[in-house]
């Protein structure tokens, strides 16, 4: 990729990470850690990869997201904020009562595509969406985003092999691959590995990438766009509450706000990183 | 009255189905591997192109739909009453009615008159479930016009609708060529003062018997069909509640959270009279030919008119 526009997607993923700090802060809850960890991948999708219309939301022929990890919605939020659906400031009303930004993803807001956040259940979603595209011979895509944990409910599974049965190449789902749910690492919870061998085995095409090197997202990506008659799974190995350091590869930091002076000090740290990438753009 | 025509209304919801793809072009069918018994195979051998067989897995389906519906398409998503309602309850609960999605939800299999598969497979408990999920329609019609009216109503209304078909072949009541179908109203089909029976499904036609030998009696029993639980037609359930003064209700269902129990909390709300409820008396099923099993627990004419008898002291 062109350095320039490089330095642009980190310029955009490190203002969606503070939209990620500043609504869960205010929210005195929420879920920063998965957030973090697919701020880059979000970043890469809405500004290289998709054809969404903030102006127009709900245009036929847009290509469609799914956040199926939808407890990570202030990644979202602040990734369509940046985008331009509505203003970045509105992240300070995450969760509060009569705000439209819901804990987790709620249709009505302006560029969801759908509700989501119990577990497994986006993924089958994004079929339909993908099964209606070709049903009418559409051409949008459709991506959706699951968490590595999230791939322990079965229902993950029903989809994956449907996907696969009706040849759904519209279809790309990215597996947040952070290594950390709730109660601890996903290979001592209730291990779903190996991923990439289980998602191969249901009939998917299968990509592993680094998610937090634009590169090696956009050759991943670019990959899964050339595959026919296959879903295409995207392992992204990622750093869960990548971009502030106290908050990586934390496991406490799932769901858990900062207070006060953890909020300055994550701040601080973002805004250092962005004033280094403003410095080189 | 031997020129009875008798037929299951998954029969009619298959040719619901097939009969107004035409007209509908967006409307899609999803099955969960039971094409054959839910009647949807119809549509499968009439319009190949617009079925998908989602194979054993209704979680997975109820998502399939709610994605379609949310990129436009009118989606039936077919199964046993037990596994769409049941077993994915939370899916439909969260991906469709959550997010207010049109998808029409074709349950077959509803009811102890499954018959011989048992309790595993016989669903009292479906209309209670979706009923408690804000803004889903509940549709439980009576007899095969009614259900193919349902059927194109459910297409109509724009939102999620639950429609409620049987396995057992049951007496036409109505006449397809006078018949209107109007969603979320009752139909008083007998006048009566005495007291009001009010049904739905295939109690429906046993409550018309039962009025039928209770007027023999000199009682003078209401008949009103319910065909829409949800939104339930309150006004009609308040009359019967204030001319009557007594209602009994009947359905192929738990007496917990189905027809009964929408019009006790109706009734309570308006018009506070006693009423009896006539359904599954919190209790699984068990196997057995259906007629005989609706016969042992109560489900009909007969168990109506002795109840309504005891209610009124006769």
């Amino acid at each position: 990729m062109d350095e320039m526009l490089v330095r642009q997607l980190q310029i955009h993923a490190c203002h969606v990470r503070m939209g990620i700090i500043e609504g869960v802060y205010h929210a005195k809850s929420g879920h920063p850690g998965g957030s973090l960890s697919i701020a880059d991948l979000l970043t890469y999708l809405y500004f290289t990869r998709m054809h969404v219309y903030p102006d127009n939301p709900d245009f036929a022929e847009r290509d469609r997201f799914v956040l199926s990890k939808g407890h990570t919605a202030p990644a979202l939020y602040a990734t369509l904020a940046e985008k331009g659906f509505f203003p970045m400031e509105e992240m300070k009303t995450l969760r509060h009562i009569g705000a439209r930004l819901q804990g987790h993803p709620c249709i009505t807001i302006p560029g969801v595509d759908m509700s989501s956040g119990s577990l497994g259940q986006g993924i089958s979603a994004a079929c339909g969406m993908a099964l209606a595209g070709k049903h009418r011979a559409d051409n949008y895509r459709v991506y959706t985003v699951l968490g590595d944990g999230e791939i322990e409910e079965g229902q993950v599974w029903e989809a994956a092999m449907f996907a696969a049965h009706y040849g759904l190449d519209n279809l790309t789902a990215i597996v947040d691959n952070n290594g950390l749910q709730i109660d601890g690492k996903i290979t001592d919870v209730c291990s779903p590995e190996p991923i990439p061998d289980k998602f191969a085995a249901f009939g998917w095409h299968v990509i592993e990438c680094d998610a937090h090197d634009f590169d090696d997202l956009d050759r991943a990506f670019r990959e899964a766009e050339r595959v026919t008659m296959q879903p295409v799974a995207i392992i992204q190995h990622s750093t869960k509450g990548k971009g502030v350091s106290f908050m990586e590869n934390q496991v406490g930091w799932h769901g858990t706000a900062p207070n006060q002076e953890q909020y300055e000090k994550a701040m601080a740290e973002l805004t250092e990183q962005l004033r280094r990438l403003e410095e080189q753009a | 009255m031997s020129d009875v025509i008798k037929k299951a209304t998954r029969e009619s919801y298959g040719e619901a189905l097939v009969a107004l793809a035409e007209k509908y072009p967006n409307l899609i069918v999803l099955d969960a591997d039971l094409a054959a018994a839910t009647k949807t195979g119809m549509f499968k051998k009439a319009y190949a192109d617009r079925f998908y067989d989602c194979g054993i897995a209704e979680a997975n389906m109820m998502g399939v739909a709610a994605g379609l519906a949310a990129a436009g398409m009118i989606p039936f998503a077919s199964s046993f009453a037990m596994f769409a309602a049941g077993r994915a309850f939370e899916i439909v609960r969260n991906s469709i009615g959550y997010p207010h999605l049109n998808v029409k939800i074709g349950a077959t299999h509803a009811g102890i008159s499954v018959g011989e598969d048992g309790a595993t497979h016989q669903c009292c408990e479906d209309l209670a479930l979706m009923r408690t999920i804000p803004g889903m329609t509940v549709i439980n019609p009576a007899d095969d016009t009614e259900a193919k009216a349902a059927v194109e109503a459910a297409i109509l209304h724009d939102g999620p609708v639950y429609c409620r078909f049987g396995r057992l072949a049951v007496p036409v009541i109505n006449d397809p060529a006078t018949y209107k179908f109007e969603l979320g109203k009752g139909v008083t089909l007998r006048e009566g003062k005495d007291i009001a029976i009010i049904a739905t499904g295939l109690l429906v036609n046993e409550a018309l018997t039962a009025a039928d030998a209770l007027a023999q009696e000199g009682i003078s029993a209401r008949v009103i069909n319910i065909h829409t639980i949800k939104p339930l037609d309150t006004e009609i359930v308040a009359k019967a509640a204030a001319e009557c003064g007594r209602i009994v209700t009947a359905e192929e269902h738990s007496i917990i959270g189905g027809l009964g129990s929408a019009v006790a909390e109706a009734v309570c709300e308006s018009c506070p009279v006693p009423v009896r409820r006539i359904g599954v008396n919190d209790t699984f099923g068990h196997s057995g030919p259906a007629v005989e099993l609706l016969k042992q627990f109560g489900l009909s004419a007969e168990h109506i008119a002795e109840v309504v008898r005891e209610e009124l002291g006769k």
